[in-house]
């Protein structure tokens, strides 16, 4: 199990394994996305109080699920580099944080517009959304933090802490809907009870959700990769890939 | 099929801007994100067999002009104390 996990945390045996899995997550990522993307929209039946604009679900709850997700994520790579000083956990989580960022953003972007016809308002200080909009700065200071160094293991070290500092924010996310019950609707999954949508507009959406799962794993794999290239440019064995490919 | 006609399909039942607004937002940043990391990745793959074929003509030694090299940040090949 050791040596297993000693070999994950090199950056040359990473390097191979990940270009073997990558195409995978693609393909999944754009046939999730694709048959989610078309069913969502033109085939799940409008809800009979908010009419059409409900389809901005199926990219409203995938998104904000990635957001807490790669934060999560985020902290525990952060987190595994502190105790193991396992580099590669490094720079998985420096490729995170922009598409955790970026995720967030669509998150409170679709909600804002869809509470428009819905709430009537497009922003409130509910516990949900301003909770969201913390996540969006953290993700903003984490990315800030990591190029304030000129250093790179104090920048790494400086991000990591305010990752695992910051992912406290994550279950205050998770609870807001019920401790502080003011506007946004409780969470749409849950693990012990039937679903409150009919199958066919859940179903769809359960395929979004894994549908940008996938699609996180593959860019982080891919942005991942460029990291080591990047960070091991001098290393022998990048040359030498480098050396046999070009 | 929840829509008589395309024209149906476009217009959301009145919803059109919100529906449209937010799936526009994700597709971009999706599809941004992915020729962000292919961007990357090519012009990172370019520099560094630029940089090989520099080191060959050379003999194998690292040129100093390198050294502030733009591509492989000041991260990069650029530090040697922290690799």
């Amino acid at each position: 199990m050791w040596a297993f996990i000693h070999k994950l945390g090199s950056p040359q045996w990473f390097y191979a394994i990940s270009a073997r899995l990558q195409p995978w997550f693609w393909t999944a990522a754009a046939l999730l996305i694709g048959v989610g993307t078309v069913w969502g929209l033109a085939f799940a039946p409008a809800d009979y109080q908010q009419g059409n604009s409900f389809r901005i679900i199926y990219v409203h709850v995938p998104a904000a699920f990635l957001a807490q997700s790669i934060f999560v994520a985020m902290a525990a790579a952060g987190l595994v580099f502190m105790v193991w000083k396992i580099k590669i956990a490094d720079m998985a989580a420096a490729v995170m944080a922009p598409l955790g960022a970026a995720m967030t953003f669509i998150a409170l972007f679709s909600g804002a517009v869809w509470g428009v016809p819905t709430w009537g308002t497009w922003w409130m200080w509910d516990a949900r959304l301003t909770s969201m909009l913390i996540l969006l700065f953290l993700y903003f200071g984490v990315i800030a933090l990591r190029g304030a160094f000129s250093s790179r293991h104090s920048a790494s070290r400086a991000a990591s802490v305010l990752a695992m500092v910051g992912v406290i924010n994550i279950p205050i996310i998770k609870y807001s809907v019920d401790w502080w019950y003011t506007l946004h609707q409780p969470a749409t999954f849950s693990v012990t009870s039937r679903p409150a949508m009919p199958m066919e507009m859940w179903l769809p959406l359960l395929i979004m959700v894994l549908g940008f799962y996938s699609f996180f794993i593959a860019l982080t794999l891919m942005r991942t990769r460029s990291e080591i290239l990047r960070r091991e440019a001098n290393k022998r064995w990048v040359r030498e890939l480098i050396g046999e490919a070009g | 099929m929840a829509f008589a006609s395309f024209a149906d399909f476009i217009a959301m039942g009145g919803h059109a801007p919100y529906v449209w607004a937010a799936w526009a937002v994700s597709a971009l940043l999706l599809g941004g994100s992915v020729l962000h990391a292919r961007t990357e990745r090519r012009l990172l793959l370019r520099h560094l067999r630029r940089r090989s074929r520099r080191e060959q003509r050379t003999g194998g030694h690292p040129e100093p002009s390198q050294r502030s090299c733009s591509m492989v940040s000041q991260h990069g090949v650029a530090r040697h104390d922290d690799t």
